[in-house]
């Protein structure tokens, strides 16, 4: 599903890498956590997965793919084979929910029948059903979090990546977020999820990998959070 | 791609930036009037250079019978088939001339016909009121003089003529004011384009939200840059209408109407109507095709894919 091969990423005008040398390989339907203080690498090693930046060194394989051979016009292709959740939600504040989801499935041109039949369903999917036609702005976070999801479920993607689905919500609606990101893997979704939430992590008990300074310095199946710094 | 989805994004975004397009139309509108303006320019010196201008640089008319009794140099009457011969010798024997023709009544008459069209002019005259005449193609065409030297004043000769001389002037002020009209075309044009990329960059600033999430879930470059290039092609165009209107109102109030020069001026054989509508496709293309490739580059400096 993804795999690093002595991956290393300097941004230019930059001495200091943001990634060195990691090598690493998640498997189909995984469940993966990343963490690390701020700096670390990890919103440098998601951007790579969905090649908004490409390695500098190494190679980076997402759904079989090498990213570096990757033609440009190929990657909204793709970008659709992906679902991405962040902790600002990123959803548009003048459309209702139900088309904040259609809008994803609209710019990749499907047809009208298809959106009107697959909204409704991946809303009660995350619990939303019947709020349509709510605007964002109407919603708690936790609910607009569960809208973020939708419209990066809808596509039935093979791999979700979420950068501090959590950060912005408060223990007990992270709790709801997090059952429904379990959910979606039970149904052979891969999960990488970067976060800071140590409650969540020490939790889930799900495979954990841990970046300091760019380098991997843990990789551990059904970890914890850290060591005691 | 849905039809109704990107026209409905156009529209919100002509909207959003509504003076900034209103700038666009203005500045393309002028441009593109100028630049018609001066295709047409072009075109009406080729009408008023006529058949000869281009092919010979002296003629000598000869004397028909009309001239005889107004002309003080036909007085001894049309000039003869001998008077001629002997002319058309003594040119074939002058070393910088290049070439003879000879331009019969009948065909002087064609052409004329041919250069101004119908007006009440043409219609009052008959072939034998037509000049005869040499047309001479020098090798060098300053040496004019020489051929004046020699046959102005000959029996059966009415006048010798440097054709360049007697429009020269006229053509020169019409190819000045021609270049005057490209180049501010040319600086209209670049402010207009300079408008729409800065009008494109709002654009995709004000858009970044949307745009970063057709990206995330796999839009298309083409389908996320769309909506900004349609908007640039859209105002270009409603530009470019607005310089065909130019257009067609100032021919109608310069030539037929208004100043009515045609009916001032009837010597002169203007521009035609449908030489004007033949500009207008071109300038609409233009108008299109300009802004939106100003748009498209402007894209992949502002808008990231």
């Amino acid at each position: 599903m993804i795999r690093f091969d002595n991956v290393s990423k300097t941004y230019p005008k930059q001495t200091r890498p943001a990634l060195r040398d990691v090598s690493l390989e998640i498997e189909k339907g995984e469940f993966v956590f990343l963490v690390g203080s701020s700096g670390s690498g990890k919103s440098t090693f998601l951007r790579l997965l969905l090649r908004e930046e490409r390695a500098s060194h190494g190679q980076v394989h997402v759904l079989g793919k090498d990213l570096a051979r990757l033609s440009n016009w190929k990657v909204p292709h793709m970008r659709r084979q992906l679902g991405t959740v962040f902790q600002d939600f990123r959803l548009l504040p003048n459309k209702t929910v139900g088309e904040n989801v259609a809008f994803a499935l609209e710019v990749i041109g499907k047809p009208r029948g298809t959106i009107r039949k697959t909204v409704p369903e991946v809303l009660d999917l995350v619990g939303l059903g019947g709020k349509e036609d709510r605007m964002p702005g109407e919603l708690s976070g936790g609910e607009q979090q569960r809208v973020a999801i939708a419209r990066a479920f809808v596509n039935r993607p093979m791999l979700l990546i979420a950068d501090e689905p959590t950060g912005n919500l408060d223990p007990q609606t992270s709790v709801g977020i997090m059952k429904l990101l379990d959910r979606i893997n039970r149904t052979g979704t891969t999960v990488v999820m970067a976060t800071h939430d140590q409650q969540i992590v020490d939790q889930m008990r799900k495979r954990v990998i841990e970046l300091e300074k760019g380098r991997l310095v843990r990789d551990q199946s059904r970890g914890v959070y850290g060591y005691q710094h | 791609m849905r039809a109704q989805f990107v026209l409905s994004e156009i529209g919100v975004g002509l909207r959003r930036n509504l003076t900034m397009t209103f700038a666009v139309i203005v500045s393309v509108a002028l441009s593109l009037a100028l630049f018609g303006g001066s295709l047409l320019m072009r075109d009406q010196v080729e009408t008023m250079k006529g058949y000869w201008y281009d092919k010979v640089n002296v003629a000598i008319f000869f004397c028909n019978k009309g001239d005889a009794e107004t002309d003080p140099k036909c007085t001894k009457g049309a000039v003869t088939t001998d008077q001629k011969d002997a002319i058309h010798a003594d040119l074939k024997d002058m070393p910088s001339v290049e070439s003879v023709i000879h331009e019969s009544s009948d065909e002087a008459y064609k052409h004329y016909k041919e250069q101004f069209g119908d007006s009440p002019l043409v219609n009052s005259l008959t072939p034998d009121q037509m000049q005869e005449s040499f047309r001479i193609k020098l090798k060098d065409p300053e040496k004019y003089q020489l051929i004046k030297s020699a046959f102005d004043g000959r029996d059966g000769v009415q006048a010798v003529e440097d054709q360049r001389k007697t429009v020269d002037n006229l053509f020169e002020l019409l190819n000045g004011m021609n270049y005057a009209a490209l180049a501010v075309m040319a600086l209209m044009l670049i402010v207009a384009m300079m408008l729409i990329v800065n009008t494109v960059r709002v654009s995709a600033f004000s858009r970044r939200r949307e745009t970063g999430i057709m990206r995330l879930v796999g839009a298309s470059s083409f389908y996320i840059q769309m909506p900004f290039i349609m908007e640039a092609a859209f105002a270009g165009l409603l530009g470019a209408g607005v310089a065909c209107v130019m257009l067609v109102v100032g021919r109608y109030f310069l030539i037929d109407h208004g100043l009515a020069l045609a009916d001032k001026l009837q010597l002169i054989q203007f521009v035609g109507w449908d030489q004007l509508i033949a500009k207008l496709p071109l300038v609409l293309a233009i108008g299109l095709l300009m802004p939106a490739l100003a748009a498209f580059f402007a894209l992949r400096k502002y808008l990231k894919v």
